[in-house]
């Protein structure tokens, strides 16, 4: 089978996700719109070589609607014989993208393909598009379903996370964030956000605050034991009824943050880069996704990682950078309890806690921070994965070449 | 037509009364759904009728709704055929369909009671005039008994008051007083009795409209649809609650939430057909006609006296002496006076004494403040109740009850005294939840006249009243007591003499049960949740809290005592030795038992890890299958033994007063109806499989043997085996 190999990883930084946040006056589409645009130029790239360009976007309704990859394709001035598709994998959209971008190189059916993704949650809110699994008694019901917080306040309690262990997670998140920056370790990737004069109006993750402490985090009320105690709780005990008592112990403050952005991967055969003159930066080894129990949601990375190094024959000492989207401080916690992976090698640049988590472009942009790692320290293999809404995960291996 | 009375008037306005021949409510009979087409049909094509009012020709009210006799007969199920079964259930929700599209103008004159499927027909009105009566109850109470409103209830009404407060009534079954209902939006018009026909033809004099709202063009759903933004919060959070209210037991509250979720998203016929759907699907489960029978037709038929010997005269108790005035005295001495009977509450000084009067005002004043009682019938109530300490009070009891300390020589004390004052033929009743009473007669020089009354705590909640006969207990003196029972308006149940009687000998299981998953190494946690998740109202370690560890430490020593050889000691004895004879925790009385009750909520004590090392900290959907039907069966099990026994015989009082007294599970309809759905091959086998692996108690009696052999159910084999005796 033909090899799948990454070219090159571009990503907006993220701005705040409400209508203070610096991109709450761009659109999505111009997100979107300026990802394509600066894969196009910093590669010289003759679109009309590309197949398809496949954005992940989770809440695809209004200007995010009616396929977003296709209509960005057109307004990046792509050629018009580019196809774009819009893919929901809720929290992993992103690397989905990158995924089926890889698959349909590897098969044959493109030469050339972005994955990537776009969310502009300060537009769109999260969960405008409804959806039937909570909705519908029919789903909600067998499912246990209950709140994503409500999840991770579950997985904290169940696995033994205190409030100061998730609070000193986040204090590191922003730490690694901000020591990333301060390195100019983004800055081969992010490409500035231009505004409708074409001025920046975004170049950096907004969302850090390098001197988070546990004392400035600790006075934070938990996010999710009012609704919590309204039903959940209760709901969720039913599934897990070892658990007394959930411990609410999430909160803005360690929980991923709402932004805005997006993000593009470009990724095509050998032969094809080529022929553009491009030199590739790494394979795409492999990728899989998986369903796991729905009411706890989000320990999905546990067992997709497994499956996906089980496939591949390798192993968790294998692994040289892990990425995990940062979605709750408890999520990456497990996760590392039940692999085994020192904190020192996980998200060493920080993640969605500090820098923020655009659903469906996440994916697409811890990937990239992912190769840039690999290349800064000069490793070999990274894993990349996230945790996902109704209880999926869906994890990537690349390696440099 | 039999049913319906038309009386068209000048003004061309057709009153018609409901009225089913021969009872005393009316009912959805068979009868009335097979003559409701013609009815609307007449409405609708008489030219001479410009309008219609419905009313009831019944002074007890407008409609007390479906007849349950019916539907647990089959009425609706087609014989198991599908489609048969929907074509039966569409019955109604298609006449009274037919009736809010007939073009005419049709009100209801709401002259009392309108409950279920009788309120149901009257939202199918355009108009609804409902007569002030405190006494009148309007609401759609089917969840009770595992079934919801069929009748078009699940969507006329979300769409009427919006989904959040259609779906806590329909839910909890709850009803409206008149004004509330107006409140509410469930009716128009509140009039003065009597004039409800009057002010429903004034409407349609006055232009009343022949459209219903939800067949006007520019209707909108109140608070919103399932996917409106408001409104996905009733779905998102009312799911949620469901689950959290029925732990997924209930397939009736889960099919009320899918008519109410996909009716309310297309028009008003297509919800009509998804509600018809559900409801015989949810009417085709076994928790409904379980429940059916068990709380409706079995209890009905105990309050009614079903039980009574046959052949005495009814006798009327007018003065009943309690003695002993602590929680329990006091509360028999509330529910008597509430029944107008005059007693006499005896405690051994006058301080006691009134202490339980005291008690008695507290809860006469409660309903008082809620309008249940006027300040004459208040006053009168309390003066009915003479706390004292003087025996000679006793003087022209028809029955005493004495609920005084769990002390043999206290209770034989007492009897002798009371007796001393007694006339032939009155009753003497010991409220006593575990002392044989055979035992307890020999202090009597009335063994004929001695019976055990049992009441459970609190008595103005408790429905039961477990009726336990000595060897000697007379015909006369059971016939007595039942009928003071239903007097009282309890529920009762006759069961014979053993350890325990059935209610607490049966409900033991289950917290003993719940100490041997301690000792197995069960986390606690999944214990209590494993236990409510069963149904049962409470975890079996809040249970045996609640009991106290000391006292069940105490009833244990006394069952070693007094059985010798034959005792086998409960798993688990030792943990709780220890935490009361070491540790001094008692339960929730002393604040400190399986549970540290010095916090709230409460939480499971730390030390207990100590005792019994948790082994079993991670579940699985399965092992919590298996569990939950673990406590079920452990406690079925030993109703089958008393079964056995002749403890009890009637399969209507074993369900009920399992239900009732101690709370077993009620979507199973009781324990002998858990083993007659689940079969008594399948019930034997999986009753041995838990006797293999936990132990001689879960094995059956042989009697459950020889029925699975045969294919047979209890309630096949003895169904009026009283009656036939």
């Amino acid at each position: 089978m033909t090899e799948a190999y990454i070219y090159d990883a571009v990503r907006t930084p993220r701005g705040k996700g409400k209508k203070d946040g610096s991109l709450h006056e761009i659109t999505g589409l111009s997100l979107a719109t300026q990802v394509l645009e600066a894969l196009r130029d910093r590669n010289g790239l003759d679109t009309s070589k590309v197949d398809d360009v496949i954005l992940g976007c989770v809440t695809p309704v209004g200007e995010l609607g009616a396929d977003i990859a296709r209509t960005a394709v057109l307004s990046a001035g792509w050629a018009q014989s580019v196809a774009g598709v819009q893919v929901n994998r809720f929290c992993a959209s992103g690397l989905e993208a990158v995924n089926m971008a890889a698959a349909k190189v590897k098969s044959g059916e493109a030469d050339f393909a972005v994955g990537g993704g776009v969310e502009a949650m300060s537009r769109v809110p999260m969960g405008s598009d409804g959806g039937a699994w909570p909705v519908d008694p029919s789903s909600a019901f067998p499912t246990y379903f209950v709140p994503q917080g409500v999840s991770a306040d579950m997985i904290a309690s169940k696995y033994g996370f205190s409030r100061d262990d998730v609070d000193a997670y986040s204090v590191e998140s922003h730490k690694r964030a901000a020591a990333a920056w301060a390195d100019g370790r983004f800055s081969k990737s992010v490409v500035p956000v231009r505004n409708q004069l074409g001025l920046v109006q975004l170049d950096r993750d907004e969302t850090i605050r390098p001197n988070t402490d546990m004392q400035s985090l600790g006075g934070l009320n938990p996010s999710f034991a009012m609704m919590g105690e309204m039903a959940f709780d209760a709901v969720i005990s039913q599934r897990y009824p070892e658990v007394e008592r959930v411990n609410h112990v999430h909160t803005p403050g360690n929980s991923s943050g709402i932004v805005d952005g997006s993000a593009g991967v470009l990724i095509g055969t050998l032969e094809a880069g080529k022929a553009m003159g491009l030199k590739p930066r790494a394979r795409i080894v492999g990728a899989a996704s998986i369903g796991s129990e729905p009411s706890i949601m989000l320990t999905g990375p546990e067992f997709v990682t497994k499956k996906l190094l089980g496939k591949l024959g390798m192993t968790v000492a294998d692994i040289d950078v892990w990425e995990l989207n940062e979605a709750f401080a408890a999520v990456v916690l497990r996760y590392m309890q039940a692999l085994d992976i020192p904190h020192d090698k996980m998200n060493v640049n920080g993640g969605g806690i500090s820098m923020g988590h655009p659903l469906g472009a996440t994916g697409a942009m811890i990937t990239g921070i992912a190769l840039d790692e690999l290349e800064r320290s000069d490793k070999s293999t990274a894993l990349i994965t996230l945790c996902i809404g109704g209880g999926m995960g869906t994890a990537t291996v690349i390696e440099r070449v | 037509m039999e049913n319906f009375k038309i009386d068209v008037d000048a003004d061309g306005i057709a009153l018609v009364t409901f009225d089913v021949p021969g009872r005393s409510m009316n009912t959805l009979t068979s009868s009335v759904m097979d003559e409701l087409p013609e009815l609307v049909e007449r409405i609708k094509t008489d030219d001479a009728i410009k309008g219609a009012v419905i009313t009831s020709g019944k002074a007890s009210g407008f409609c007390a709704g479906a007849d349950l006799g019916d539907m647990a007969g089959g009425s609706l199920t087609g014989g198991g055929d599908l489609q048969t079964a929907f074509d039966a259930g569409w019955k109604l929700n298609g006449a009274l369909r037919a009736l809010e599209t007939c073009g005419k103008p049709v009100a209801a004159a709401i002259n009392g009671l309108a409950l279920g499927g009788g309120l149901e027909l009257t939202l199918a009105c355009h108009y609804r005039v409902v007569g002030d009566d405190s006494k009148t109850q309007l609401g759609l109470p089917e969840i009770k008994v595992g079934l919801f409103p069929g009748g078009g209830g699940t969507q006329r009404l979300p769409r009427m008051i919006g989904v959040q407060a259609a779906m806590t009534a329909m839910s909890a079954g709850s009803s409206w007083r008149p004004n509330d209902a107006r409140g509410a939006g469930v009716v128009h018009e509140v009039v003065a009795k009597g004039s409800e026909v009057e002010a429903a033809k004034a409407w349609i004099k006055g232009g009343g409209k022949a459209v219903q709202p939800w067949d006007d063009t520019s209707f909108k759903q109140p608070g919103g649809g399932p996917y409106h933004p408001a409104g996905i919060q009733n779905f998102l959070v009312g799911n949620a609650m469901i689950r959290k209210q029925s732990y997924g037991n209930y397939p009736a509250v889960i099919n009320l939430m899918k008519a109410v979720y996909e009716g309310i998203q297309v028009p008003m016929d297509a919800a009509l057909r998804i509600e018809t759907r559900y409801f015989i699907k949810t009417l085709m489960t076994p928790q409904a006609q379980g429940m059916i029978r068990s709380l409706f037709l079995s209890k009905q038929e105990l309050d009614k006296g079903a039980v009574r010997p046959a052949g005495i005269p009814a006798s009327d108790a007018k003065k009943v002496t309690v003695i002993g005035a602590g929680m329990m005295g006091a509360g028999i001495a509330y529910v008597q006076a509430l029944a107008g009977i005059q007693t006499i509450l005896i405690d051994r000084t006058q301080e006691d004494a009134d202490k339980g009067k005291a008690h008695v005002e507290e809860l006469l004043k409660k309903r008082l403040s809620r309008g249940q009682l006027t300040q004459d019938k208040y006053d009168a109530l309390l003066g009915s109740v003479i706390a004292t300490t003087d025996y000679e009070q006793i003087k022209g009891s028809d029955l005493v009850i004495e609920a005084v300390f769990e002390n043999r020589e206290i209770k034989a004390d007492v009897t002798k005294r009371a007796e001393a004052q007694l006339e032939a033929g009155a009753v003497f009743g010991s409220n006593t939840s575990t002392l044989p009473i055979t035992g307890l007669a020999e202090a009597s020089v009335r063994p004929e006249d001695f019976i055990g009354i049992h009441f459970f705590s609190p008595v103005d909640k408790m429905m039961l009243v477990e009726i336990i006969l000595g060897e000697k207990t007379g015909q006369a003196a059971i016939a007595r007591t039942l009928d003071y029972v239903m007097k009282i308006k309890k529920t009762p149940i006759i069961v014979n003499d053993g350890r325990g009687f059935y209610t607490s000998r049966c409900f033991g299981t289950y917290v003993a049960e719940g100490l041997a998953m301690l000792e197995e190494g069960y986390a606690p946690a999944l214990i209590d949740n494993i236990g409510r998740m069963t149904g049962m109202p409470r975890g079996p370690l809040e249970m045996h809290d609640d009991v106290a560890l000391d006292l069940s430490m105490k009833v244990s020593k006394q069952t070693a005592l007094d059985l010798g050889d034959k005792y086998v000691p409960l798993a688990g004895a030792e943990i709780i030795r220890t935490m009361v004879e070491d540790l001094g925790r008692y339960g929730r009385k002393n604040g400190k038992g399986f549970y540290d009750y010095d916090v709230k909520p409460k939480k499971l004590w730390s030390g207990l890890a100590e005792l019994a090392p948790v082994r079993i900290n991670d579940s699985t959907p399965e092992l919590v299958e298996d569990q939950k039907q673990r406590l079920l069966y452990r406690q079925a099990v030993e109703v089958a033994r008393c079964w056995e026994e002749g403890v009890i015989d009637d399969p209507r009082e074993a369900d009920v007063g399992a239900i009732l007294a101690w709370g077993f599970a009620p979507w199973t309809g009781g324990p002998i109806t858990y083993i007659d759905q689940i079969g008594l091959k399948a019930f034997v086998a999986q009753a041995d499989d838990y006797a293999a692996r936990y132990g001689d108690r879960f094995k059956v009696p042989q009697l459950l043997r020889d029925m699975a052999a045969k294919d047979e159910t209890f309630y096949g084999r003895f169904t009026g085996a009283r009656a036939a005796a």
